[in-house]
């Protein structure tokens, strides 16, 4: 049995944890019971795949929602669905793809819930041309501490709606999404390779692919001097006719316990020379399924284990294009002196869709993300830099990937969070908000 | 917005099956539902709340089920069962499978001290389950059907709490026990026929009936899992299956277990 009171909870980077009463609710009524139940602040809680404390809540209620996934109307003709919270990505392409129907915008794992990846208003390889999930929702039903549901939209409620969306969660219970999805005729991926031989080839690249709505970045973080943003560049978009095949349940792999964390940075620096070095300046295009192109990490089930007991911190942040080249030129120096890196940084282009989201996190610009194995007070004094960096350049950090951004850090680079503290339901909180808030409810 | 009929149903093992669901909010029944409704199957899902079994019909019609019907009643009252058993496959015509997979685990305490929760353990696990399966096999055996050369299945959700007493669960695992008991005298009955009894016996399941347990452990099984192995023993027509095949080693051992050493242990 577990202490009613105390369920422990992590996150997906393993360095933030909370101990929260637990919930699962499978079925509505059930989810607003639960709410209406709780004595103390209540959030809810997906698959756990951010990486700090946004789906966290120390001292409170924890509303899982992974039993909350079933589809509450479909037209398949249009391309319409609308779902409860806790289906995720993945098992609604599972559905959706046989149907000549694919997500709009998908994070790179599909174990997100719908839920989740509305109040973290998540964006994919396709962001320069489709902008965040959050263009792509038509309704929320949105849960209010107060009893009521609300359903609200672009057009409903549209202020509210837009503190939801990216709202990470503060404003009720995101308890059913309605979304677009885009028609595809196949399952496949057309794919490409490119090498860059350094971060004025990324940009160019970036640029020269616009008529490929898939894009991103893998760069040598290590690399320094003249190879100094040395990478590989993929981009991709949807076949056209072929099979409508769903992705195989089955994980290739799992990693079973902590690995130690010292084998993680050079197994990934050989991988990765291994990978540059095979790759013909310019690949041609491979046809592949789309779970290959967009989730190459799911195959691999825990591989956040892979970073040891500690732990890891993602740093993922934006910067406006004027000020991109020499922030990311600044970062790369920062990691690749440091060393610390897991080696690979990931990079990408964002375009000028504007999400309807107030805390939604992407602008145009460009995104830098790097995993940085939890080594204590230097790796915390590392990200701390490279934030400062980030905000000099008028740029801003990812709350879904985030465990250290101070409070002065969140407020410079959402200047607008009290429109959605305004907006927050009393009856909800979360470790985050009251990290960057101040607030100790 | 509406539900529309859908592009894509795949034809497969439950393509125009019609399958009688009994517990339909159970999650392993939920996970089986899904899977057929996915091959086009009909299905008359029975439950107690109506709200509940609506929004699992719109789920698997979505999913590309042919038709779902409801039927919003307690299984585990069992006064005028023929009756409300006849309306349940009124609904969809006499189903190709009936899925017997409602069920509760109640706590072992709390029914050592009160008669009344040891006799509602029994009578919603057992009693009840057993008239329900007593109905279920005679529509199936109506003298036209047994000569149609159709197969039919009964599949009946057992558990492993049922291979042998056991200090911490034996009102649960007694009705269960029972159960198995009736299906094996049943499909002793059907030998020979068009119709087959199947018994599933899963193990440690992740479902809401076990939410309050640690659930972190190697022999715990998702509800699609379960729901997998279930297809499988129905279209090979296998009479006993544990879910996942891990348990029958595991409870074979359970079962020998000489007294004196078993009866050290806390299982």
């Amino acid at each position: 049995m577990t202490d009613p009171f105390g369920t422990a909870t992590t996150s997906w980077g393993r360095v933030s944890h909370a101990r929260s009463r637990v919930a699962e609710p499978a079925h509505l009524d059930e989810l607003a019971h639960a709410f209406r139940a709780g004595d103390v602040h209540a959030l809810a809680h997906g698959m756990g795949r951010s990486y700090g404390d946004v789906c966290l809540n120390g001292g409170g209620h924890l509303l899982r929602t992974a039993r909350l996934d079933r589809i509450i109307a479909a037209d398949w003709s249009t391309g319409v669905v609308r779902a409860e919270a806790g289906l995720t990505v993945g098992g609604l392409l599972s559905v959706c793809v046989p149907r000549g129907w694919f997500v709009p915008v998908t994070p790179g794992t599909k174990f997100v819930t719908l839920g989740g990846a509305v109040a973290n208003d998540v964006h994919g390889k396709n962001h320069h041309g489709m902008g965040t999930v959050g263009c792509h929702v038509r309704a929320l039903g949105l849960m209010r501490g107060d009893g009521e549901t609300l359903e609200i939209g672009p057009g409903s409620r549209p202020h509210l709606f837009a503190a939801t969306v990216g709202g990470l969660g503060l404003t009720g219970l995101i308890a059913w999404v309605e979304i677009q999805l885009q028609p595809v005729s196949s399952s496949d991926f057309e794919a490409q390779t490119l090498r860059l031989p350094d971060l004025d080839g990324f940009f160019r690249t970036a640029e020269d692919s616009h008529d490929w709505p898939y894009t991103v970045a893998w760069v040598d973080c290590l690399a320094a001097g003249r190879r100094l943003g040395r990478g590989l560049f993929n981009r991709g978009r949807h076949a056209s006719g072929g099979p409508l095949v769903p992705h195989g349940e089955k994980a290739r792999l799992k990693v079973p316990r902590d690995a130690p964390s010292a084998l993680l940075g050079p197994l990934t620096v050989r991988l990765f020379n291994a990978a540059y070095s095979r790759q013909p300046a310019g690949g041609a295009a491979a046809r592949v399924p789309y779970g290959k192109f967009l989730y190459p990490l799911d195959g691999i089930t825990d591989w956040n284990k892979l970073y040891g007991g500690r732990g890891f911190f993602q740093h993922q942040s934006v910067v406006p294009m004027a000020a991109a080249p020499r922030a990311l030129q600044k970062l790369l120096e920062l990691t690749s002196a440091e060393g610390q890196g897991s080696f690979l940084v990931v990079l990408k282009l964002f375009g000028p869709r504007a999400s309807p989201g107030i805390l939604s996190f992407p602008r145009e610009g460009a995104t830098f993300a790097l995993d940085l194995p939890n080594r204590g007070p230097g790796t915390l004094r590392l990200l701390d830099r490279m934030a400062e960096v980030v905000l000099a350049a008028g740029g801003r950090l990812y709350p879904a990937k985030d465990a250290t951004m101070t409070a002065e850090q969140f407020r410079a680079g959402f200047p607008r969070w009290r429109e959605v503290e305004s907006y927050r339901d009393p009856a909800i909180s979360s470790d985050f908000w009251r990290r960057v808030t101040g607030d100790t409810a | 917005m509406s539900s529309q009929i859908p592009a894509a149903a795949a034809p497969g093992p439950g393509a125009g099956k019609t399958v009688l669901v009994l517990g339909a909010t159970s999650a392993i029944a939920n996970a089986y539902a899904r899977q057929r409704a996915a091959a086009g199957a009909r299905l008359v899902l029975v439950g107690r709340q109506q709200a509940r079994l609506d929004a699992i019909a719109a789920d698997l019609r979505a999913r590309g089920a042919g038709d779902v019907a409801t039927v919003a009643t307690d299984l585990a009252d069992m006064a005028d069962a023929e009756p409300r058993f006849a309306g349940m496959i009124a609904r969809l015509g006499t189903p190709d499978e009936v899925l017997l997979a409602y069920g509760v685990l109640g706590e072992q305490a709390a029914a050592q001290d009160s008669a009344e929760e040891t006799r509602r353990l029994i009578d919603v696990n057992f009693t009840s389950a057993a008239l329900w399966l007593q109905l279920a096999a005679k529509a199936l055996t109506e003298p036209q059907l047994m000569a149609d050369g159709r197969s039919r299945t009964l599949v009946v959700i057992g558990s492993v709490a049922g291979d042998r007493g056991r200090q911490s669960n034996y009102v649960y695992g007694a009705a269960k026990a029972g159960l198995d008991a009736f299906a094996e005298g049943l499909a002793h009955r059907l030998h020979g026929t068009n119709v087959k009894v199947v018994t599933v016996k899963p193990g440690f399941v992740d479902t809401p009936m076990t939410a309050h347990l640690d659930r972190s452990g190697p022999l715990w099984a998702k509800p699609e899992a379960i729901a997998g192995a279930i297809d499988r023993a129905v279209a090979k027509g296998q009479r006993i299956v544990y879910a996942p095949w891990f348990w029958r080693p595991i409870m074979t051992a359970v079962r020998f277990a000489p007294r004196p050493l078993f009866y050290k242990t806390k299982l």
